[in-house]
């Protein structure tokens, strides 16, 4: 009833073509980003802005870089945060090396240095597939944080690789309090994810949809494979990059290699998977399903633990958060195996028909 | 030269222990097309419950079985509960799931017996056999070379099972399609069972092995970053690629790491295996023994 595009007439190509065609969308969306913007920097706590929403924000971003591979490219990458280091090393020596140069701008130098080290490990794509690649991607994820701790000239010469990130200073303006830091990064996200969902709906994105769905056929009915998939692999790369500058300046300060290891690369392809491939969305969903539930899981059993006074020793306690974070991972894996945003999906088709089902 | 064949035979030898782990992606992947990152964790789980059951007061044979009676049930609890509500999803899909399985293990692991390291001892020594050194003037751990033994064992049964059983037929079918090889009568639920008991019993193997030359500790379920060049090189679903991209890998890491490594500053180890697949995989995309896949339209 409350979901209805009846009566919403596209009167013009451009109308039909919108990011949002459906009005309710636009509303709501509009009304997430002003409480975003607005409502959020102004009543949440230092400790829910740094701690929760920070890192949500940025690993949403690389996992929207990921789903742009992954999802609509359909190329399996587990190198998504040697990309990122890629882009916080780069943005680094930018910020160092270039005098006077506008942090952002570093930013995007990360990114995009980041993005032919994409094209670069990418082009194996083009003959590999399937696991092959992606565990082929693997050794970007090796060696990329072997080559960033060995060559010192990447980390000013620090004796083990380790960088501190410079402050961030934009026309004067020191981001230093975590609301600014989060009104920088949101920004810098909102941006970037519609123009992900732009490119999604252009040509590009059908190309890259096409060689997803079966890459002989795109290649049969006139689409450049190797174009394709390599700009899906320097776009990705990109995101990634940015993301991980991010990470670095306005989340972690001083960074050394290792915390962009394998490991961070399996939690952004967990983001992926479960917030559902293939949509922009799910990267938001599933990145707030992965940063959250570590940390819901630690508070209900240490809740748990010393209410009904079980006095389960430290080591048990981050024993069980593991085995439950791997039993919820399965358990959402057979529920809904096609992501959260598929959720949201069937969601939207109730309320349509809501409250006459037939 | 001396020194290199030193240094290639000693490679060789570790590489047979990566293709011990490796044989267990094959095994899960042949027969249902899963790509099984928990084999890792399965080899943790079951070197530690060995561990475990012989600090209990077991006698080590009797800790060998139970030890496998806890893999086969294992293997049909993952069956029952993860596999058999996912049958026709997506790989990556499946391969997430045993992502999950993986911390599901560790966690369960080390919450029953412990995190702490434990020194496993099989009354194998890791030391030079003398007459080798003797006669040629090479170190052979003697270790090494039953480790070596084991693996020649277990891939000769592996492929006599595959090629020659009726069981190993019906494995073969399903995994080359999972509706034509139930169309035909062939129970995949029973089929998927047995294929997990069997990589279970692999990982023991492999457990036992891995962990009697490093210790029973939480680093060994990072073995399966060791196996997945091996198993891209050999291809997923060949046995004997198993083997002979163990052999390749870890010869030539060695190799990389003595003549190679001084001058890139050392610690090469960690992403050679990786580049070396990777370049195999350029020229043979479905690596050395893999089923050549034709694609149509």
């Amino acid at each position: 009833m409350f979901y209805r595009e009846a009566g919403q007439f596209k009167a013009s190509y451009g109308a039909d073509l919108a990011i949002f065609p459906i009005r309710q969308d636009l509303i709501a969306v509009l009304g997430i980003l002003i409480f975003a913007f607005i409502v959020v920097p102004l009543t949440a706590t230092p400790y829910i802005l740094t701690g929760i929403l920070i890192p949500f924000l940025i690993l949403s971003l690389a996992a929207v870089g990921l789903n742009i591979l992954t999802g609509y490219a359909g190329q399996l990458s587990l190198g998504t945060a040697a990309f990122m280091a890629v882009g916080a090393f780069a943005a680094f020596n930018f910020a160092l090396r270039v005098p006077g140069i506008p942090i952002l701008l570093a930013f995007a130098g990360g990114g995009v240095v980041s993005a032919l080290v994409g094209v670069l490990f990418g082009l194996p794509s083009l003959r590999i597939r399937g696991f092959y690649l992606a565990v082929a991607t693997l050794a970007a994820q090796f060696f990329i944080l072997w080559f960033l701790t060995k060559v010192g000239w990447i980390s000013n010469y620090n004796s083990s690789g380790v960088i501190t990130a410079q402050q961030i200073v934009i026309l004067g303006y020191a981001f230093i309090t975590p609301a600014s830091k989060y009104l920088l990064i949101l920004s810098i996200v909102t941006v970037m994810a519609l123009a992900a969902k732009n490119m999604a709906r252009s040509n590009v994105g059908r190309s890259w949809m096409a060689v997803r769905d079966m890459d002989v056929a795109a290649e049969v009915i006139g689409i450049p494979l190797m174009r394709a998939k390599l700009l899906a692999f320097a776009v990705s790369s990109f995101y990634c990059g940015v993301a991980g500058a991010l990470f670095a300046y306005a989340y972690l300060g001083t960074v050394e290699p290792e915390a962009f290891s394998l490991d961070l690369s399996f939690r952004i392809l967990f983001m992926v998977i479960i917030g559902g491939v293939g949509t922009v969305l799910g990267s938001f969903l599933g990145s707030g399903f992965v940063t959250l539930l570590p940390i819901l899981l630690s508070v209900t059993v240490r809740f748990l633990d010393s209410n009904l006074g079980l006095h389960i020793a430290e080591s048990s306690i981050s024993n069980l958060e593991l085995m439950l974070f791997g039993g919820f991972i399965i358990f959402f894996l057979i529920v809904e195996p096609h992501g959260l945003a598929r959720l949201w999906q069937i969601a939207k088709e109730k309320l349509r028909l809501w409250p006459f089902p037939h | 030269m001396q020194f290199f064949f030193e240094v290639l035979i000693g490679g060789l030898l570790s590489g047979v222990m990566y293709s011990l782990v490796a044989l267990g992606f094959v095994l899960i992947y042949k027969a249902s097309g899963v790509f099984n990152f928990a084999q890792s964790a399965m080899v943790f789980l079951a070197a530690l419950t060995y561990v475990g059951l012989l600090e209990v007061g077991l006698s080590p044979w009797l800790s060998v079985l139970a030890t496998l009676a806890v893999m086969i049930l294992f293997a049909l609890a993952v069956e029952r509960i993860v596999l058999r509500p996912l049958v026709n999803q997506p790989q990556i899909t499946l391969f997430m799931a045993t992502i999950g399985l993986t911390f599901f293990i560790e966690g369960l692991a080390q919450m029953v017996w412990g995190a702490n390291v434990r020194a496993l001892d099989l009354g194998l020594e890791d030391a030079p056999i003398e007459w080798v050194t003797e006669k040629l003037g090479i170190n052979v751990s003697k270790f090494d070379l039953a480790a070596a033994g084991v693996a020649a064992i277990l891939v000769t049964a592996l492929a006599l099972f595959f090629n020659r059983t009726r069981i190993g037929r019906a494995l073969r079918a399903v995994a080359d399609d999972h509706q034509a090889a139930l169309a035909v009568g062939i129970p995949l639920k029973q089929i998927w069972a047995i294929v997990w008991s069997v990589a279970g019993a692999v990982a023991l193997v492999a457990g036992l092995l891995w962990g009697a030359r490093n210790g029973v500790q939480y680093a060994l379920t990072f073995v399966a970053l060791k196996a997945l060049p091996v198993l891209i090189l050999g291809g997923f679903d060949s046995v004997p690629g198993a083997i002979v991209g163990g052999l390749i890998i870890g010869a030539s890491e060695k190799l990389a790491e003595v003549y190679l490594g001084p001058y890139v500053g050392g610690g090469i180890e960690g992403w050679f295996p990786y580049v070396l697949a990777l370049l195999f995989l350029l020229v043979r995309p479905e690596g050395l023994f893999g089923e050549k896949i034709i694609r149509r339209i």
